[in-house]
């Protein structure tokens, strides 16, 4: 290995103004060499955006600088550089990909032109020889019929196209260090098995040093050669990937490791149970066409869904977006009205009724929400959230009041604390939180709407945890909405796979997992991240 | 399993609404806005000592006085009374100076009235609009018909219709501002209604009624007091507006519009009738909309991003 | 794209109906007897009679209607008996001072204010943003007329640079045209510019605060062009959208402004009816203002179209 292209050293970033903690980053020391991929990981509030963001200098200069140590780019000092000099680099020597390739593009610009003005910035050469160049960059990003898409619009493209358009401008110019923020978080998992093979292409191709960041590590297992982990701003660990992923030193990261949920499901018991849910040819359609809006879009959003689900057993629903996953999960729970087809609970068909006729039956089914941050009104205590269901069917408040305080010890979360408001706990309480408010309606069936895809990994866990305990508890029927394969086959008895709208496969976890039928279920494991790798789940007899 | 775990400790900041209640009170914005504004009220609510005669007394020996001019004017007991006038007096001899301390209820009672009754209405028409969809496209309709005929022409057409008086100038202000409002409120009613927890009590079975009063309702308040404060700031400027073209209140009613219409002829001559309510006036439009910019600053910046 | 801007210009009836509606009403819902309204004070019982007739005023309301829509839209607006004059005659005297006004106002305005707007929201917190937004509140609180006055005392009175009063039509000469039009124009933008300036600080620095921002100055671009190249083209569609949206004030602020400086245009020609009582007068300018209103806003829809192409039917 030459010299290192990126030498962070003892680095510290001081925030300034209030804030929890006094420094982003404190003390950091990393270095990224030629031909490597650096991964780096840590959860939320870790520091690892605030690390890229220093080395490029695009921290936000009213809130944070860099108080001391040394970023050094191929040798050159970059902390104490001007704003000129810092702009002649950026771009042309080090280049970043950002998270949301929905935002980071200029949205009135067309994508070409935004590859070329990297080009425009950096070097005199005329449109026509930019025009080449920038066919060339799309060409070897392997974008769809570049002489087309040069002119497009980025709202005309897809996300993993946007995020391809960004990686072809960052590397335009073959920087020697390409950083990247979470460039795969907000896409599909096929597509970003697709963006992660990209990145590796392109690294190889000029021998580009690459620091990822990413909260996965099944990212991590397929793409780094080296990583570091982070923690509230200090690195806890660092070495090879495989040391690190085979034999943690440190206990954070034992602990993180731990948390990811193992892809091998477990044995489980078929569950024999009345059945509660039962939904037979399920069809939801958005849009219509009319004379004011001739050419609107029809939307397939559900197509002809049957499944079902028993007391005591979790059935997943997988899929990626637009597959219509979170649609069957509203339209169950009547938050949408679906377009025609039976949903069948206890054997009433709740389908067709109105609101009057359904209030009734919503006791029985509750739901718990993807955002913590938005499920919650801000405005009202959280004894008040959970009371209000059973108030709402005749409860006196003094018998609602107390079943709030043991349901919050039932998730683990102090009695005493239904006096405060939400924003005085964190994501993973608060999601426990709403675990207790759908519980307080003593349900028979309990729907997660991706429940825990906005948690860091070992909060994550812990709520799953808890998932599981007040699923045997009640013996409830659970009907658990998920993208994340891993979260699926912890926690599913069955799993039913979406595409676009229609079930292609149903079956027991452990049957759909270790034989996949439908050829869309074997590409979506294929592109799982780390599917091959078990993180420390043989390692270890717990945490 | 272990009994209470907590992942990290609760934070014990106090709740919110106390936390942004002080802050509003120490904004510098609605500090010197509110300051102006009470003065104002209470100078309007105190003119009968505030050293003022009879606005409406009319005086043609004492005509077109210059401010500080000594003039002698008859009481209601037959008294003869030498007074100065510190504004001067106008072309039938009525003091400026107490025409403008008068002026100054007019003008915030139309201020108050036309804010408080165009939130009100607004609101209502605003979250019928919001939640009922069949409503809403008959509303929406009406109330861009409405914002399409210029605020101050829709206001003079009322005007023109009905008896002269304070009352009329009143609806007739208000009615223009409550289209604004509505869309706004139904902006912020068809926003909170694709929140998660706004879902999560539809799941918990509450009713259409709770579900304003408890979920949309207390997201209205802050947009509704900003709103509701430029609203009286437009409709004073309005009211202004109005009289000083001779179609507002009745003359005989004393408004700082009023004032600097009667000087309109002599301006070049006698500019104090101008000057003077004018001060008052822009003083007390821009107290008004300061405290406007302040709340909004403390209490709702997101507001301007929902319209 | 045709079918975009047919379906935008079929949206725009519904509103101009409410607006027809609303100003038929009007007449009708007086108490008193609006043909004795219309012919005046001084009107014989045979010409009340006579308008009653011609107004229809013994049919049924909906049929009223229907025959009012029917001159409007011919260009039959009526006559005015206050000013003996058929209504569109009326109206062709006085548009042009009105035109003419209007015109060097929004020129000023946005010449004036987008440029403000922009560096005061580049120089966020700096004491120029402090400037403009202080200027901005008081350009939105001091009343029309009370900046005419100002100005005329100044300008005018004080300084005579200026007339005090008055318009000249441009066939009697262009110089004098211009001359006569500054004060009343300046009188007027200063509401407009306060708006715009306002709105375009607060576009500008919502856009700065974007992602595809920040991925420009990743790519090492200077912060002039960031500014320029592509803030103020994504906040371009909320500036024009006040800009339209101010006409509104605008058309207010004319009525005002033309009483000050007494230029003959539309603004005082409704003052002057409404003063009379000449309904048929009130009418046509208040639908005709509103028209030009929605017809602007309308152009301005069109506008997004090209400025931001995601907007494309």
């Amino acid at each position: 290995m030459s010299a290192p292209v990126l030498e962070i050293a003892n680095l510290s970033v001081a925030i300034r103004g209030s804030g929890d903690r006094p420094h982003a980053v404190r003390g950091i020391s990393l270095s990224v060499g030629s031909n490597e991929i650096v991964c780096v990981v840590g959860e939320s509030g870790s520091g690892k955006s605030v690390t890229a963001q220093a080395v490029m200098g695009l921290l936000p200069r009213n809130a944070m600088a860099v108080e001391t140590g040394s970023v050094r780019l191929e040798g050159e000092e970059l902390t104490t550089k001007s704003d000129a000099d810092l702009r002649a680099i950026r771009g042309a020597r080090m280049a970043m990909v950002f998270q949301e390739p929905m935002t980071a593009l200029n949205p009135v610009e067309r994508v070409g032109d935004q590859i070329g003005e990297v080009l425009e910035v950096h070097t005199d050469l005329d449109p026509k020889e930019r025009r080449k160049r920038v066919l060339d960059i799309m060409r070897a990003v392997h974008l769809p019929d570049p002489e087309q898409m040069i002119d497009a619009y980025p709202h005309q493209l897809s996300g993993g196209q946007r995020q391809r358009i960004m990686i072809a401008a960052a590397l335009v110019l073959d920087p020697a260090l390409l950083i990247a923020d979470e460039p795969t978080t907000a896409l599909d998992v096929t597509t970003q098995a697709q963006i992660l093979k990209l990145v590796r292409e392109m690294q190889a191709r000029k021998k580009t040093g690459v620091l990822f960041i990413t909260h996965d590590f099944g990212v991590v297992s397929e793409i780094a050669h080296r990583v570091v982990v982070m923690q509230l701003g200090r690195i806890v660990e660092q070495g090879a990937t495989e040391e690190v992923l085979r034999n943690p030193r440190e206990d954070y990261t034992r602990m993180l490791l731990a948390s990811v949920p193992s892809m091998t499901p477990p044995k489980r018991v078929p569950v024999s149970g009345p059945v509660v849910l039962q939904t037979e040819k399920l069809f939801k359609t958005y849009g219509r066409r009319s004379l004011f809006q001739p050419r609107a879009r029809i939307v397939n959003a559900v197509k002809d869904v049957s499944l079902e689900v028993r007391r005591g057993e979790t059935l997943g629903i997988v899929g990626e977006s637009g597959s219509g996953k979170s649609t069957v999960a509203r339209c169950v729970a009547r938050l949408v009205q679906p377009s025609s087809g039976a949903i069948r609970i206890d054997n009433s068909d709740i389908a067709g009724m109105n609101e009057a006729k359904f209030r009734p039956v919503r006791r029985r089914v509750q739901f718990v929400f993807q955002d913590p941050y938005r499920s919650l009104n801000p405005r009202r205590t959280v004894g008040e959230a959970i009371i209000e269901g059973p108030m709402n069917f005749g409860l006196p408040r003094a018998q609602a009041l107390q079943r709030a305080r043991d349901l919050m010890a039932v998730v683990h979360l102090s009695p005493e604390a239904v006096d405060r408001y939400p924003h005085q706990f964190s994501g993973g309480q608060r999601q426990r939180i709403c675990i207790a408010r759908a519980l307080a309606m003593e349900p028979e069936l309990l729907i997660g709407d991706e429940p825990v895809s906005a948690l860091d990994v070992s909060v994550q866990a812990q709520v799953l945890k808890l998932l599981d305990e007040v699923r045997r508890r009640f013996n409830l029927a659970v009907l658990f909405i998920t993208h994340d394969l891993r979260v699926a086959a912890q926690v599913c008895d069955r799993i039913a796979v979406m595409q676009r709208g229609v079930i292609v496969e149903q079956g027991t976890t452990s049957d759909v997992f270790a034989a996949p039928k439908h050829e869309y279920t074997r590409a979506l494991f294929d592109a799982a991240p780390g599917r091959n790798r078990e993180f420390f789940a043989s390692n270890a007899a717990g945490a | 399993m272990a009994d209470v775990i907590l992942d990290t400790p609760i934070a014990a900041a106090p709740a919110k609404p106390a936390a942004a209640f002080r802050k509003m009170l120490y904004n510098p914005a609605v500090l010197f806005g509110s300051a102006i504004i009470t003065i104002v009220v209470l100078i309007g609510l105190l003119a009968p000592w505030l050293g003022t005669i009879d606005p409406t007394a009319i005086n043609p020996i004492a005509r077109n006085k210059v401010p500080g001019a000594e003039f002698f004017f008859r009481t209601d007991t037959g008294e003869r009374i030498k007074m100065i006038a510190l504004f001067g007096t106008d072309g039938l001899g009525r003091d400026v100076y107490s025409r403008v301390v008068y002026g100054a209820r007019i003008s915030l009672l139309v201020g108050i009235s036309v804010a408080l009754i165009s939130v009100a209405c607004g609101l209502f028409i605003g979250l019928l609009a919001g939640f009922f969809r069949i409503l809403d496209a008959i509303i929406m309709r009406i109330m861009d018909g409405l914002m399409a005929i210029p605020a101050i022409l829709l206001a003079i057409a009322m005007v023109s219709l009905f008896r002269s008086s304070v009352w009329t100038v009143i609806i007739a202000i208000t009615v223009p501002e409550v289209p604004r409002v509505v869309r706004l409120v139904r902006s912020i009613v068809l926003s909170v209604r694709e929140e998660p927890y706004v879902e999560a009590a539809v799941t918990l079975g509450t009713s259409t009624p709770k579900l304003l009063w408890r979920h949309v309702l207390p997201n209205t308040v802050a947009p509704m007091i900003v709103q509701g404060t430029f609203i009286c700031a437009s409709a004073i400027l309005i009211e202004a507006i109005l009289s000083f073209l001779g179609i507002g209140v009745p003359p005989e009613v004393p408004t700082w519009g009023n004032i600097m219409a009667a000087g309109r002829e002599v301006f070049s001559l006698f500019p104090h009738n101008i000057i003077y309510p004018g001060i008052f006036l822009a003083m007390t439009i821009l107290a008004v909309n300061i405290l406007g910019d302040g709340l909004r600053d403390t209490l709702d910046p997101k507001m301007m991003k929902r319209v | 794209m045709y079918g975009y801007l047919f379906r935008r210009l079929l949206g725009t009836i519904p509103v101009m109906l409410v607006v027809a509606v609303f100003i038929f009403l009007m007449l009708r819902l007086t108490p008193s007897d609006p043909a004795a309204i219309i012919a005046g004070d001084n009107a014989t019982t045979e010409q009340v009679a006579k308008i009653r007739g011609q107004l229809g005023l013994n049919r049924p309301i909906v049929e009223q209607f229907f025959i009012w829509s029917g001159k409007v839209l011919t260009g039959d607006l009526g006559e005015s008996f206050f000013f003996k004059k058929t209504v569109a005659q009326l109206i062709g005297e006085r548009i042009e001072p009105t035109l003419s006004l209007a015109f060097f106002t929004i020129l000023i305005a946005v010449l004036v204010a987008v440029p403000l707007g922009v560096l005061a929201a580049h120089r966020h917190g700096s004491w120029i943003d402090r400037i403009v937004m202080g200027f901005s509140v008081l350009g939105f609180s001091v009343p029309v007329f009370v900046v005419g006055y100002l100005l005329i005392y100044l300008f005018a009175v004080y300084l005579n640079w200026l007339p005090v009063q008055g318009y000249q039509r441009i066939s009697e000469g262009f110089g004098g045209w211009v001359q006569r039009l500054i004060l009343p124009s300046v009188t007027l933008s200063v509401i407009y510019i306060a708006l715009i300036a306002r709105m375009t600080r607060t576009s500008v620095l919502e856009v700065l605060s974007e992602d595809y921002i920040r991925t420009a100055r990743a790519k090492g671009q200077i912060e002039r062009t960031v500014l320029f190249r592509h803030a103020l083209r994504n906040a371009a569609v909320p500036i024009v959208t006040v800009i339209g949206l101010g006409i509104a004030l605008l058309i207010g602020g004319v009525v005002v402004t033309e009483s000050v400086f007494t230029i003959p245009g539309l603004g005082r020609l409704t003052v002057d009816a409404v003063l009379a009582r000449d309904y048929p007068t009130i009418q046509a300018v208040i639908l005709l203002f509103s028209f030009v209103y929605v017809m602007i806003n309308l152009a301005v829809d069109m506008l997004y179209t090209l400025l931001d192409p995601r907007i494309r039917y």
